[in-house]
């Protein structure tokens, strides 16, 4: 396995609503690009490996584990981070609601967290607090803020309703 | 006994700003993804260090062939143990705050191989996918040895340590002859307990950013629990002087005692940068978040005697632990047993034995975590044979003083702990016995166990100035793992000066800020929060000054003052009163500083014993054929004196009983012994608990008042909610299902197992 590595291809994606044209290696991540192309280091780095969920952020609306997935292969979709959540200086109700429900400690799972719950809210599966435990278990907060992590998602998804 | 004078400056209350349940005043940048953590910071022409680490566990690199590596495009260095440039050889100099007694681990040294995993080379290039693939293509040769890496089959080549590692206290002399009361008691168990390793696995791994600068000095974004103690351990390694290495770590994500000590990352990237003159991130991969730092594995026994009243009349606590070769890793295990009950016959015993892994690290917790669950098993399991009630067991052994010492506590409410906690549980009066209560498939269990940490301060210093827009700002070296130093710190600031918290800006995780210890053992509260108190207490001194002599002043000729809204207030008439600006104007100071150094309270603390205490309450649910286990219910009470902010520390007691679960019942690491390597080193097969596997859990934190501790009164909270986790789920699951199991985890192959002995 000591292919060379190909050189750059061109691709096109709309980060946070802005419209990119860049060129990038077939092996770069979706999570590297973020991370180390565009210094959007707000998706965290956990495993890299698709097992803890620290890279979540939203492609086209939909959670995936930006580790896992290629760059390139996401020519033409709207990716959205934690830096494309707020609006301005006012925060997306779920980012408020992890605050006042002190829904984190460190604080290094916590975009991962944000960005799985909205898209989880999207998918629009989720009736109550074990809902919420089992479709958040794509995400592992190793500091435990597990309790305040599901009361914050539940307040929003009850104002929601 | 002399009464000792009271301590000077404790805080009284009521407080307006401590106390409150103020949300995290660096909440919004974290959770807009704006805080930035070690290796996330932006430097030019970056390069990128990805690490080759060690296939065996023992012996030699005999060759090392970076041929094909090098050929990579993009690759800049390959650092080899042959390569490297020079190093410190002294001992000493590798020494950092947090080591123990030994030689610490000097990565790319020589040939030698002393675990698996070690650092044997590291690649830099242009970009991390290039270093990545040529750390693939590192051919490197070894010679093997026949290596150790097995606990139990070494469990009887120990040997005593001593004092090895700051903060340990070897067992305290036997009292009594525990030996012949047990074989005399009416009652008695005799337990032996095994407990896996565990990783620390903070979500964030372990990452280094070295900036380079052209006059060859280094700024350095690293994860760490101590900024101080990695730039001193970098200057001292590097031969370099403080001035030229600064140390930054304002965010971290997660430690959990990971980030005590300077991991090799940091090592490595400095190395480097110093090498090729650029800038350096060296970041580890999950899986080799398992080649430093861990829990260690433990053996003990756990005897107890006692009367058919319940009175403990022998206890005897036995405990052999893992170290490493070269250094002797030791934690408080035993010691507890004989601090937490009264009894006459003690013996205590805590050994070591070697094996060709890298030393084990302070883990939440530490020693406390692993000694007080085995107790508290054994003090359940005796309560059953006596008959009794485990709360009433435990009551009816109360120790009113540390009976290791005849200190009095500086205070303990655990008996508030009992009662609140079994309050809100809904505790019964009379246990159902075990295996009664069925509900569906499951059987249904309740277990309870009580918990204890040290109280622990050390030196720390903080400064605070007050800027003329009547804003303060507070400086030190401290850090915030996730506990909630900032929001902590602002709050006692704010209270000293009668501020809101939102008016105190907090600047933490800086080699250049003022001195203040490692974070860990719970003491940063009790620490760097009385340092902060202090310079704040010596800035209200130098305003009540100001306003007397200010001209006119409404304050003149005033004696006493206390700090409220903004204002300087005369203690017993609140129409006189002045603002903090104004004060500073009249006296032409722009700015108003101070600095303070705070010290523990020597005889305060010398003439007790000082510690958190806890009692937990669990309900599991357990399947009836297929032995998983589910915690369904959760209440933890605790007294740790007064609580800074029980927002924040609510949510140090929920993560730690997080990790009580995960030590319950989920973590382990699996050693192949064969090839002396964890073989489960990622979090697909090193399970730690996720969402679905934790309850609502309800803390409670009981008043505890305490004048000795500190001036705040606050005892800290990091570690105490973890301690009696474990040994409560362990008591529930027996209580549902009639197995014990006193092998940690407990994995639904040894519940199985217990389930098909039954009778
Ligand atoms: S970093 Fe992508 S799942 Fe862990
Ligand atoms: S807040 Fe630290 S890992 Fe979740």
């Amino acid at each position: 396995m000591t292919h060379p590595p190909q050189g750059p291809i061109p691709l096109t994606l709309a980060v946070n609503g802005r419209e990119l044209a860049l060129h990038v290696a077939p092996w770069t991540t979706l999570l590297d690009l973020l991370r180390l192309h565009l210094d959007l280091t707000g998706t965290k780095k956990g495993c890299d490996h698709g097992q803890c969920g620290a890279c979540t952020v939203l492609v086209d609306g939909t959670r995936i584990n930006a580790c896992l997935a290629l760059a390139v292969m996401q020519d033409g979709k709207s990716v959205t981070t934690i830096e494309g959540l707020s609006r301005g200086d006012e925060l997306h109700p779920l980012q408020a609601a992890f605050i006042e429900h002190d829904a984190f400690q460190c604080g290094y799972c916590t975009p991962g967290q944000i960005c799985s719950a909205v898209g989880m809210l999207a998918e629009g599966h989720a009736e109550g607090p074990d809902d919420i435990r089992e479709q958040m278990s794509g995400n592992i907060c190793r500091c435990g803020a597990y309790p305040n992590i599901v009361r914050a998602i539940g307040e929003v998804m009850g104002a929601g309703r | 006994m002399i009464p000792i004078p009271r301590m000077p400056g404790l805080l009284e209350g009521p407080t307006t700003q401590v106390g409150k349940p103020v949300s995290r005043v660096d909440g919004r940048l974290k959770v807009t993804g704006a805080a930035r953590y070690a290796g996330e910071h932006a430097i030019p022409g970056l390069l990128h260090g990805y690490v080759v680490s060690s296939a065996i566990a023992k012996g030699r690199v005999t060759r090392i062939d970076t041929g094909k590596a090098m050929a990579v495009p993009g690759v800049v260095h390959i650092l080899t143990h042959e390569n490297r440039p020079d190093l410190a050889w002294l001992d000493r100099k590798w020494k950092d705050q947090d080591a123990p007694k030994g030689s610490p681990l000097r990565p790319l040294y020589d040939a030698n191989v002393s675990h698996s995993l070690q650092p044997v080379a590291l690649v830099v290039a242009e970009s991390f996918e290039a270093a990545r693939l040529a750390a693939r293509l590192v051919e490197v040769a070894y010679e093997a040895e026949p290596h150790q890496t097995s606990l139990l089959m070494n469990r009887d080549i120990t040997f005593t340590p001593g004092k090895d590692k700051g903060g340990f206290e070897p067992p305290p002399a036997p009292r009594g002859d525990a030996d012949a009361a047990l074989a005399a008691a009416e009652v008695s168990v005799d337990l032996e307990f095994t407990q896996a390793a565990e990783y620390h696995n903070p979500i964030e791994m372990h990452a280094s950013t070295v900036e380079y600068h052209p006059d060859g000095s280094l700024t350095i974004h690293d994860k760490t629990q101590g900024v101080l103690n990695c730039q001193s351990w970098v200057c001292g390694v590097f031969n370099l002087p403080k001035s030229s290495v600064r140390v930054l770590s304002p965010f971290v994500g997660g430690a959990f005692g990971s980030g005590l000590r300077p991991q090799h990352q940091l090592f490595l990237a400095v190395l480097a940068a110093l090498a090729l003159k650029r800038s350096v991130r060296v970041e580890l991969s999950r899986p080799q978040m398992f080649s430093f730092g861990h829990r260690p594995e433990t053996w003990q026994r756990v005897a107890l005697g006692a009367s058919r009243d319940g009175t403990l009349t022998a206890l005897v606590h036995e405990a052999v632990q893992e170290s490493s070769q070269a250094e002797n890793y030791v934690e408080i295990v035993v010691n507890w047993s004989g601090q937490q009950y009264r009894c006459d016959n003690v013996r205590l015993d805590y050994r070591l034995s070697r094996l060709d892994v890298h030393t084990p690290l302070d883990q939440r917790a530490p020693g406390a975590a692993t000694g007080v669950p085995a107790l508290e098993v054994a003090m359940d399991e005796l309560a059953w044979k006596l008959g009794m009630d485990p709360i009433q067991l435990r009551l009816k052994n109360y120790a009113e003083a540390d009976p290791n010492t005849g200190k009095p506590f500086s205070s303990k409410e655990l008996r508030a702990c009992f009662r609140q906690g079994a309050e809100r549980f809904g505790w019964p009066d009379h246990l159902p016995p075990p295996r009664s209560m069925r509900d569906g498939r499951e059987l249904v269990g309740w277990g309870m166990a009580a918990g204890v940490w040290d109280a622990m301060q050390n030196p720390a210093s903080a400064k605070a100035t007050l800027g003329a827009n009547g804003k303060l700002s507070i400086a030190t070296a401290s850090s915030d793992i996730g506990t909630g130093t900032y929001t902590v710190l602002a709050q006692v600031a704010a209270e000293v000066l009668g501020l809101e918290t939102a008016d105190v800006a907090v600047e933490i995780g800086d080699s250049s800020l003022p001195q203040a210890p490692i974070q860990g053992g719970s003491w940063t509260v009790s620490s760097v929060g009385s340092a902060v108190k202090a310079a704040c207490d010596q800035l209200a001194k130098r305003l009540h000054a100001l306003a007397r002599d200010a001209e006119g002043s409404p304050l003149a000729g005033v004696g006493s003052v206390r700090f409220a809204d903004g204002h300087v207030v005369a203690q017993d008439d609140p129409s006189r009163r002045m603002p903090i600006q104004q004060v500073m104007r009249a006296a032409g100071l722009p700015v108003l500083e101070e600095k303070a150094l705070s010290v523990p309270y020597a005889l305060g603390r010398l003439r007790h014993t000082l510690g958190t205490h806890s009692a937990v309450f669990v309900e599991v649910r357990v399947d009836a054929e297929l032995g998983t286990v589910r915690v369904t219910r959760v209440v933890s009470a605790i007294a740790a004196g007064r609580i800074i902010n029980p927002k924040t520390a609510g949510s140090q007691i929920l993560g730690a009983v997080v990790w009580g679960v995960g030590m319950a019942l989920e973590e382990e690491a699996m050693t192949d012994h064969t090839l002396g390597r964890v073989m489960n080193h990622d979090l697909a097969e090193y399970h730690v608990p996720v969402s679905a596997d934790i309850p609502d859990i309800d803390v409670v934190f009981v008043e505890e008042h305490d004048e000795v501790v500190n001036a705040l009164g606050a005892k800290g909270v990091g570690e105490i909610g973890i301690v009696g986790v474990p040994a409560a789920i362990s008591n529930a699951i027996f209580h549902a299902t009639g197995v014990r199991v006193r092998d940690l985890p407990i994995t639904v192959d040894k519940i199985r197992a217990g389930l098909a002995a039954l009778p």
